[in-house]
């Protein structure tokens, strides 16, 4: 299908990191039933580095190929650089995403951020609480 | 790879003969039957015959019927021409359903903007309206009631005619948008007490482009597009005369196999929602009976509409989906919502529409590959996880 570019068909297709992590170091969930996607990341960190990620997705073609792509680019890659992935990379690498699906990416970050948070959190570690999304009114449904 | 087009509520594939009446409009008989040479002539014989064929395969007279460039244009005028009428007489409500298709709904809401008062029925669960809903909603200054002959997305046919007897009873136009239902039901609009009813070609094997207005004589209709006198003065343009030749061609074609077709068809359908009803946590949408021979519409929980929609695609499969995502906006289908399916489950949905060309082994091949590929979803969806694991309910059983 022309919706979508050929690496966008790849990640969805042959999607990279899918599963999870048991006892996961981080985890984050974002998105909701309702607005039709919801994205769970995975982090296994060492040594402030990304040793292993994975997702599950429920959603649609441009949200799995998001989520697959988000985890490939901060896999082995240290917690701070991870914390620096935008949505606006992620839609890069995918050669574009139409217009209507950009959400897709903002929640692929939200959720990579919401899994470092846990991290964070979980491991009693500071951090500057203006790098997350307030998901309390973040627009990923609309609402 | 089996290449299986379960997309016939969206679009057909035009038959041999609507093809094989169209071609000499092009080549030969091209002219414009507003001309008074030969050739325009042949063009405006062709224009008459089609017509009668039109006509008489909806029980009506040749001057009752507006060749229009679709269903859409079809609903727009009828649903304006009935509202101007009813504004004479200072009567502005109008009823219809919340799951008619947008040509009616966008069409009705600009009427609202304009101090139309419009009233939407609540649509049953099996996706159903009955003629005792419209009788309660109609009041002294009801000006139309216009409801849908077939649903497009879930396939529910409505009861016409009875809804149709209770408008003349009480003197209220009603106009049908048969779109789905055109060259698949038997319509005949005397008999069912329709006043306006509209219908496009491409939905019976016909062109893209050309529709119908039916109008009993009588009624007024406002135009839409102005211009020249075509279509008796109320539409405007030279007429699409290879689309009008090709769709009465396919419409007498498809209306002269109805009762075949639907007796081939709605098995194959049986079959297929048989087959899908197996997967867990599934349900079908619409009325399991009172439903166009083609139309499969189920809701999977757990897996998106897109998501599905382009694997099967890859796996050989076209269909479509109520989601979101395969609508561009945030919501889902109306019509799913319409009948009480929440938004989580609307995404989950899955339209498979059949014509009389597919076969008992497309049927199997379906069933061996959409189970599957709605398995892999769910094992990839943390939605479905939280089910399993009973962190969130099902809401299908």
């Amino acid at each position: 299908m022309a919706l979508y570019s050929d690496k966008v068909m790849d990640h969805f297709m042959n999607p990279r990191n899918v599963g999870s992590i048991e006892n996961a170091d981080g985890i984050g969930e974002v998105g909701n039933a309702k607005c039709g996607d919801i994205m769970k990341i995975y982090l296994q960190i060492e040594d402030n580095i990304i040793k292993d990620v994975k997702f599950e997705t429920f959603g649609c073609g441009s949200a799995i190929a998001s989520s697959s792509m988000a985890t490939e680019m901060i896999k082995g890659k240290s917690v701070d650089q991870a914390l620096e992935l935008t949505n606006k990379a992620v839609v890069e690498a995918l050669d574009g995403l139409p217009e209507h699906k950009l959400h897709c990416s903002v929640l692929a970050e939200e959720a990579i951020k919401s899994a470092l948070k846990d991290y964070y959190d979980k491991n009693g570690i500071e951090y500057d609480k203006a790098l997350f999304c307030d998901h309390e009114t973040c627009e990923c449904c609309g609402e | 790879m089996m290449q299986i087009y379960a997309d016939n509520a969206a679009t057909t594939k035009m038959s041999r003969t609507a093809i094989d009446a169209m071609l000499p409009y092009m080549e030969t008989f091209y002219g414009n039957p507003s001309s008074l040479h030969t050739v325009g002539q042949q063009a405006a014989e062709a224009l008459a015959k089609a017509r009668e064929t039109v006509a008489s395969l909806l029980g009506c007279e040749a001057r009752e019927i507006y060749f229009t460039s679709g269903g859409s244009e079809a609903d727009n005028q009828a649903i304006i021409s009935a509202a101007r009428i009813g504004a004479k007489k200072g009567k502005k409500h109008i009823i219809s359903t919340a799951f008619e298709h947008h040509a009616v709904l966008h069409t009705l809401e600009k009427l609202r903007k304009e101090g139309f008062d419009i009233e939407l029925l609540d649509v049953h669960a099996n996706g159903m309206i009955s003629a005792q809903q419209v009788a309660d909603a109609i009041r002294e200054d009801t000006c139309l009631v216009t409801i849908m002959y077939a649903n497009n997305e879930i396939g529910s046919i409505l009861p016409i005619p009875e809804i149709g007897a209770v408008c003349k009873e009480k003197g209220v136009l009603f106009h049908t948008d048969a779109v789905q239902a055109a060259g698949h039901l038997h319509i005949n609009v005397k008999e069912q007490n329709i006043d306006m009813l509209s219908l496009s070609a491409h939905k019976f094997h016909g062109p893209k482009g050309s529709g119908v207005l039916y109008a009993r004589k009588g009624i007024p209709l406002t135009n839409i597009i102005e211009g020249g006198a075509q279509e008796r003065g109320k539409r405007a343009g030279t007429e699409n005369i290879p689309g009008i030749v090709g769709m009465a061609a396919a419409m007498k074609e498809a209306c002269e196999h109805i009762d075949e077709d639907t007796k081939k068809v709605s098995a194959l359908r049986d079959k297929l929602i048989a087959g899908l009803s197996k997967i867990p946590h599934s349900i079908l949408n619409g009325d399991p009976v009172n439903r166009l021979p083609g139309n499969v519409n189920m809701c999977f929980e757990g897996v998106e509409g897109e998501s599905l929609l382009l694997l099967l695609d890859r796996d050989g499969i076209c269909a479509s989906s109520g989601s979101a995502c395969t609508s561009g906006s945030l919501d889902p289908s109306h019509v799913l919502l319409s009948i009480g399916r929440p938004h989580e489950i609307a995404h989950g949905s899955l339209r498979l529409s059949l014509c009389s060309w597919n076969t008992e082994e497309e049927i199997d091949y379906m069933l061996e590959a959409i189970p599957k590929v709605i398995e892999y979803l769910r094992s990839i969806s943390p939605l479905w996880r939280d089910k399993v694991e009973n962190r969130k309910e099902f809401i299908l059983k």
